[in-house]
């Protein structure tokens, strides 16, 4: 039931996203684009001792691309780098927790891409397709 | 070819197998589902007279070259051209691009300005774009006012400048507002500047008249159109003799050398190798259809669902309406402080089917400074249940986004 997907908790993390804005000097700037459907996405971290000292994100997109972006920051703050760059899509399936539809699966990992993309460049390596998911 | 004397969408639709599937389809504007009369067409075109056209001397080539040619007069009897001034090609896209590439290449040079509007779908930016890029030539934007129709002072003026070409839609897919076409024609030929009119969303709700237009190049797609993938380009025969084919290969050809070649005479030399003989077929089937159904009926039927729509929208207290109330064809809205994709999302639950996104027109979306838009629209079957059904599911999103 796709009314599923839109619980009180998605909704209210789209219309007040936890970590929304941006840095004032930030290490690693990051940002992608769902060509399908326009949404977007803009990850920028403060790094800390290898760490995520601190998160912002700024995006157009739908509940599900919002919702999602805003809870992976929440789940990424404090975590190592090398952590981070071994998210799964899995870990954002559960940190959302509602059942998504195939079609609007891209929307809920934007943001996952965006942040592994921008982990990786700090880190020098390259983010391969099979890494998306 | 089915005969209606009076219309009555309830009718029509039994025209449609695709509705035997149950589902509101509110995305025409992005493709048209098929009559009957079509798919039949185009199954009798490969059951019946498969062969390879202006090739074999056999009488089976016969017949399906003149099921193919038969197919461009039939076109050409649609918007009062010749048929030497229409070319088949894939899409509307592809028009466009084949009218940049060849006619684009030899007239635009460096400093010359190819005149476009903000309404523009992609398919009519990029192809000037590249051919700006290669040629040293620029773009320049005719706006759109606060009440989302083309600013006529603006184009006015723009034109005064004598640009090297004027491409410009007829109805736009996200306003559905429709450009004075005629008006705006008359206005660039006065300062000498030629017209491409894509006709895309125009077409299959207006009776088109390239005579009465006056316009240079006319582009539309065949499957907005209730018919097959396959695209129409319309040009001045003028033009088309003067103009350089851009692919290469059989069918273009009148003589081959090892050395060099010679050009098959237009329309054919802007149509290489194998062309799409079923999609030929089938478009001029549903231009049998349309015609049957009468524009006129279409026109009226159409703005009665369209009044209804509109009504329905206003009555749920939390959408925003872009473009003008006087329109054609789609209705473009976003729905409280939702993004269209879940909108959409929430409509398809309820079987209903609305786009959601950009709309391949970025550039209008800056203009309206909005991310993304929800969008209905309607064709020659679209029924007021269709719509009550759509409404009745955006009640229930209402609810489940807390709006």
């Amino acid at each position: 039931m796709v009314f599923d997907m839109y619980q009180e908790f998605i909704l209210d993390y789209y219309r007040h996203p936890r970590n929304f804005g941006t840095l004032p000097h930030p290490d690693m700037i990051s940002h992608d684009v769902n060509t399908s459907c326009g949404d977007e996405v803009t990850m920028q971290v403060l790094v800390k001792d290898d760490r995520i000292g601190n998160i912002r994100f700024t995006g157009k997109g739908c509940a599900i691309c919002i919702a999602s972006s805003s809870m992976l920051t929440e789940h990424a703050l404090g975590k190592t780098l090398d952590e981070v760059s071994r998210f799964t899509k899995d870990d954002v399936l559960n940190l959302i927790s509602i059942p998504i539809s195939c079609v609007r699966l891209k929307c809920a990992l934007l943001g996952l891409k965006v942040l592994k993309l921008g982990v990786y460049q700090f880190l020098g390596k390259k983010l391969e397709v099979q890494d998306e998911n | 070819m089915r005969l209606v004397s009076r219309f009555n969408p309830l009718d029509v639709r039994k025209d449609f197998p695709f509705f035997e599937k149950g589902l509101v389809y509110l995305d025409t504007a992005a493709t048209a589902q098929k009559p009957k009369a079509v798919l039949e067409s185009m199954t009798e075109c490969y059951v019946e007279h498969n062969a390879n056209v202006h090739r074999g001397v056999y009488a089976l080539a016969q017949e399906a070259t003149d099921l193919y040619e038969g197919a461009r007069k039939r076109v050409a009897k649609f918007i009062n051209a010749s048929s030497g001034e229409i070319v088949f090609v894939r899409n509307a896209t592809e028009a466009i691009n084949l009218v940049a590439q060849s006619w684009g290449r030899a007239n635009i040079s460096k400093g010359d300005v190819i005149l476009v509007t903000v309404m523009e779908h992609h398919s009519n930016i990029v192809p000037w774009q590249m051919l700006a890029k290669s040629a040293g030539a620029s773009l320049e934007f005719v706006p759109v006012s606060k009440d989302g129709l083309l600013d006529m002072d603006a184009a006015r003026l723009s034109l005064r400048k004598k640009p090297k070409l004027f491409a410009f839609t007829h109805v736009s897919n996200v306003l559905g507002a429709v450009n004075p076409a005629k008006e705006l024609i008359a206005l660039a030929h006065r300062e000498g500047v030629p017209v491409l009119l894509d006709a895309s969303q125009s077409v299959p709700h207006v009776r088109l008249d390239v005579g009465e237009l006056g316009v240079d190049f006319l582009v539309f797609s065949g499957h907005k159109l209730y018919g097959p993938h396959i695209g129409v380009l319309y040009a001045k025969r003028s033009l088309l003799e003067a103009m350089e084919p851009v692919l290469g290969g059989g069918d273009m050809i009148k003589e081959v050398a090892l050395s060099h070649s010679t050009w098959n005479d237009a329309p054919w030399k802007f149509e290489a190798g194998t062309p799409n003989v079923s999609g030929a077929v089938g478009l001029a089937a549903a231009m049998d259809y349309l015609d049957a159904l009468g524009f006129d009926a279409i026109a009226s039927h159409e703005k009665d669902i369209m009044d209804y729509a509109l009504e329905g929208l206003d009555s749920l207290g939390c959408v925003a309406i872009y473009g003008p109330r006087d329109r054609v064809g789609v209705i473009s809205f976003n729905f409280g402080d939702m993004h269209a994709h879940d909108v959409s999302s929430v409509l398809d639950e309820s079987g209903v089917c609305v786009r959601s996104g950009h709309h391949c027109a970025q550039p209008l979306m800056g203009e309206l400074k909005i991310p993304a838009c929800a969008r209905m629209s309607f064709g020659v079957y679209t029924t007021r249940s269709d719509i009550d059904r759509a409404m009745e599911a955006l009640r229930k999103a209402k609810v489940v986004f807390g709006l």
